[in-house]
């Protein structure tokens, strides 16, 4: 089976994130970044399946050339190969997926996983709009998947917290939620082995955004705390307040 | 609490390779993961977390700089200080065993001993399916090991061992020990011979160091010889004399001047958060002036031991490290890291010197980093022998 796992370099799960001087994104300064977290469950399940059906498992990911450290460690976590492309610019999840669906098409692909969300951005979009450039059908938000002749057993989120259960024939896309699996660490044996990878690099060649950042704002600052009193009456006045007004108890 | 985040004041993640980068913060992924919601339970408890051994080994950090051909994974120096300070971070004991499995046993296996003994102990060991301790360190010698009294005498095809060794960390865990004795008379450091005592050898006892107010989360142990015989294929061939375990030494506090900085960047970080949001006299503690004082020289402390050790690992792997650059850096990073704890313990308050907190458990700690693996005295009259050219030691 011929997997390939999309992935996004992003900010840490704790970073604070705080706007850009110019107001339009984020601002980078003194923040790690990793594999944006949901692309870690569609990694994991991507080589899982590769071992137990055996193929190939490839990591693909557009963004800038500091990328290759979060491509290498998906090859250490057991991706068989890497592709990157390159590109310094924000994109927004059309371009970036028109991008991607071009580099896939290229490439054999029995089933294609991504995140269902990444941790910056946000979207919610590049996997269904890669099944729809390429006239794949696409699952999203999965939390099972099983591959058997060809077909894709999954159990997705729908509302409610119910599960649902679909069947999608192969090749198709799959998006991927937090309760899939359990991401592995990768081990030293595999660093090494990835720092002996050739990632494939390429030019992204995305097309122009559809949409324009206009202003990012940060929240708006939370308002001061309330001190209700002293004493017993303070307790009184607590419970009144968390009664009637925030209607917690 | 919230997640570490590493100081860095002159960018010296610029400075390291992105494989580089890839290792310490997995490894400071497998701490976040491992360690920290298991090692306060540990520590008051004074026990080994024994649940992490097979996934340090599973992570490949033991013996990590050896080559593949053994089951290692052929790492340069500068991803093994890496790891070093990661694990440290997460706890002095942890690093310790890590440290000893890795320079004090696999380092002398690799290094002096025959291809049968790295066939058979370096996979095992690398993987953590093996254990080994490292037995210098005698009840009355210590600081001066050329003293040591154990002794090993030929009988036939086996050396017969007799003494005791005391303070040896995974003594009670070890399925092996590298022990070193003398083959000659009492006054012959030069008959000095490293052996492998295996666990269950006839005559060889291990009991366990109680009550411990440092290094709680870490096994250490008394070793008991009395007529264990060895087989003779059990002796490192290649190595006689104190450079013997000398030579593992300086291997091992290679590590720690990288791990104690780990310890002390875990205190700083934990710290500069507290100050931000504890309010004293009505403004937060960061804001007076003599938090910034403090916090301002433990970061420059933190940084000039970031660059030492830095230095000594490019060195390192570029095969012109020397042992005194090791005992300077091994007795700044551990000396600054110990101060750094102090005042971050300190500045904590109360809540300083609660295990929840994390610094005063760094603290008590690096008290035994700072005695282990020489002294700061110690190391400081190598530093004096190689500065004069006379030694003070005697
Ligand atoms: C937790 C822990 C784990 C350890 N693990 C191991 C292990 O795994 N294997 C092992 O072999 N050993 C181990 N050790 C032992 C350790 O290496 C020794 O404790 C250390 O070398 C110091 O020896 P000592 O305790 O006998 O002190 P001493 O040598 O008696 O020194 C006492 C004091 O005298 C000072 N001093 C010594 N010589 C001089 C001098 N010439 N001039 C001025 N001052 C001097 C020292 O700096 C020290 O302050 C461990 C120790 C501890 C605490």
């Amino acid at each position: 089976m011929e997997i390939i796992v999309c992935i996004r370099r992003a900010p840490t799960t704790d970073a604070r994130i705080k706007p850009a001087a110019d107001g339009k994104n984020y601002d980078p300064a003194g923040i790690n970044f990793d594999i944006s977290e949901y692309d870690k469950f569609a990694l994991e399940a991507g080589i899982e399946l590769k071992e137990k059906h055996g193929g190939k498992a490839t990591v693909l990911s557009l963004g800038p050339s500091a990328v290759s450290k979060e491509l290498r460690t998906a090859i250490a976590m057991g991706c068989d190969a890497a592709s990157l492309l390159v590109s310094d610019g924000n994109h927004d999840s059309w371009a970036v997926a028109s991008a991607l669906a071009a580099k896939i098409k290229t490439m054999p692909h029995d089933l294609l996983l991504f995140g269902w969300n990444s941790v910056d951005s946000q979207s919610s979009a590049t996997g269904q709009m890669v099944a729809e450039l390429l006239g794949l059908a696409c699952v999203s938000v999965a939390v099972a998947l099983e591959v058997k002749d060809g077909v894709a057993h999954v159990e997705r989120l729908a509302s409610g917290g119910n599960r649902e259960r679909v069947v999608v024939k192969l090749p198709a896309v799959i998006t991927c939620q937090k309760g899939l699996n359990k991401p592995r660490q990768p081990n030293m044996k595999g660093l090494m082995n990835a720092k002996k990878t050739v990632i494939d690099e390429s030019p992204a060649n995305a097309p122009a955004d559809g949409v324009t950042v206009l202003r990012m704002d940060p929240p708006p600052p939370r308002p001061a705390g309330k001190i209700v009193g002293k004493g017993p009456e303070a307790a009184k006045a607590l419970v009144g307040l968390l009664r009637n007004e925030a209607k917690v108890i | 609490m919230q997640n570490f985040e590493s100081p860095d004041f002159f960018n010296l993640d610029d400075v390291l390779s992105e494989d580089d980068r890839n290792v310490r913060d997995t490894v400071r992924g497998f701490v976040d993961s491992n360690v920290m919601p298991v090692i306060l339970d540990h520590y008051e408890a004074g026990t080994f977390p024994t649940t992490i051994i097979p996934k340090l080994g599973e992570l490949g950090v033991l013996g990590a700089t050896l080559p593949e051909e053994y089951g290692c994974a052929g790492m340069n120096n500068i991803a093994y200080g890496l790891i070093n300070q990661e694990l440290e971070r997460g706890d002095s004991g942890v690093r310790s065993f890590a440290s000893v499995q890795s320079a004090l046993v696999m380092y002398p296996i690799y290094a002096y001993g025959s291809e049968e003994q790295k066939k058979r102990w370096l996979p095992e060991m690398a993987s953590a399916r093996a254990i080994g301790c490292f037995g210098l360190t005698e009840p009355d010698f210590g600081s001066n090991p050329a003293g040591m009294i154990t002794r090993a005498v030929k009988d036939g095809k086996e050396w017969v061992i007799n003494g005791a060794k005391m303070w040896i960390t995974n003594g009670n865990m070890a399925d092996v020990a590298v022990v070193w004795a003398k083959t000659g008379g009492s006054d012959d450091p030069k008959s000095i011979r490293g052996f492998l005592v295996e666990k269950g050898m006839p005559g060889y006892e291990v009991r366990e160091q109680k009550k411990k107010a440092s290094l709680r989360a870490s096994n250490t142990s008394e070793l008991f010889f009395s007529d264990v015989r060895v087989p003779e294929e059990n002796m490192f061939p290649k190595v006689e004399g104190l450079k013997g375990p000398l030579g593992c030494l300086t291997q091992a506090r290679y590590g720690i001047a990288w791990g104690a900085l780990g310890a002390a960047m875990a205190c700083f970080d934990i710290a500069k958060k507290y100050c931000a949001e504890r309010i004293v006299f009505g403004k937060p503690l960061a804001g007076h002036q003599t938090t910034q004082h403090k916090l301002a020289k433990m970061l420059t402390e933190i940084t000039k031991g970031q660059l030492l050790a830095w230095r000594l690992g490019v060195l390192k792997d570029q095969g012109k490290m020397n042992h005194f650059q090791v005992s300077m850096a091994k007795m700044n990073n551990v000396g600054i890291a110990l101060d750094v704890a102090r005042v971050a313990r300190e500045m904590l308050g109360a809540n300083g010197i609660m295990l929840e907190y994390h610094i005063i458990r760094h603290m008590c700690n690096l008290e035994s980093v700072k005695t282990y693996e020489g002294t700061n005295d110690v190391h400081s009259l190598a530093i004096g022998q190689s500065i004069t050219g006379l030694s003070a030691f005697g």
